[in-house]
């Protein structure tokens, strides 16, 4: 068989499709990476400090319930790793906050980790993530 | 967007000084989220709220910024100390520029 320059261009392309693949996954995670480097300002994240509680498995991925706290925390930033935007919410906690807890109602698009990344009293940072299994996915469709 | 928006909170009439109160607060919102497509497969533009504040006599509770990624009619439960008789200010702010308020006032006993 002889090899014809569109064969040659189809054979390109195809490796481009291929290279591809794997590139759209990097960039969603870079845009997490971006989103917690803007939070944190490049800072060490410990473990322990933040409690996220999601359901391990959820049904309706338009509204997953999550309850986020860290005691004496200025902030927490919620991230969602799965989703075409990680970005979920930041709340930011004032004086007359009792507690340093919110719970809320949450997009998910597909089986994914939810991340918790809190911004304690010491200015230190505590991340904690936790995988939540999507039945049917929160995002139109 | 304003149409059919309705702000509901739940905090109680009365405390105690210093009691800690369980807030709760739902807006009826559909959070367009960007990311649908119509029946013709344009894309549905994003139109949510993006912040949510609480404030009692000027002082800040919680603020809270919204993405996409919250679900429709965004909820949310937390937690707030009473200093003294006064109000508690919600404030939702929506991607078209419209401010949705409530007010509650506690009475302390």
């Amino acid at each position: 068989m002889q090899v014809t320059r569109r064969d040659t261009l189809a054979l390109g392309l195809g490796a481009a499709a291929l290279a591809a693949l794997p590139l759209r996954a990097q960039t969603a995670n870079a845009n997490i990476e971006a989103a917690i480097l803007d939070f944190t300002g490049d800072a060490e994240l410990a473990d322990g400090g933040v409690t996220l509680t999601a359901p391990e498995i959820a049904e309706n991925g338009n509204t997953v319930p999550i309850k986020v706290e860290a005691p004496g925390a200025s902030e927490i930033l919620v991230l969602a790793a799965g989703n075409p935007n990680p970005q979920v919410g930041r709340f930011a906690f004032g004086p007359l906050a009792a507690s340093q807890y919110a719970s809320t109602r949450i997009r998910l698009a597909q089986t994914q980790d939810v991340i918790a990344i809190a911004k304690l009293e010491d200015g230190s940072f505590a991340r904690t993530s936790q995988e939540v299994k999507v039945t049917i996915g929160g995002c139109g469709g | 967007m304003a149409d059919g928006v309705k702000p509901r909170v739940r905090v109680p009439d009365e405390a105690t000084a210093g009691e800690v109160i369980q807030i709760k607060t739902l807006i009826s919102h559909p959070m367009e989220s960007g990311q649908r497509r119509d029946d013709d497969g344009n894309l549905i533009p994003r139109s949510i709220i993006n912040r949510f504040t609480v404030e009692f006599g000027g002082e800040s509770v919680i603020d809270v910024a919204l993405e996409p990624a919250i679900s429709s009619n965004p909820y949310f439960e937390f937690e707030a100390t009473v200093p003294s008789s006064g109000t508690f200010v919600f404030t939702w702010y929506d991607d078209d520029g419209d401010v949705y308020t409530e007010e509650k006032t506690v009475t302390v006993a």
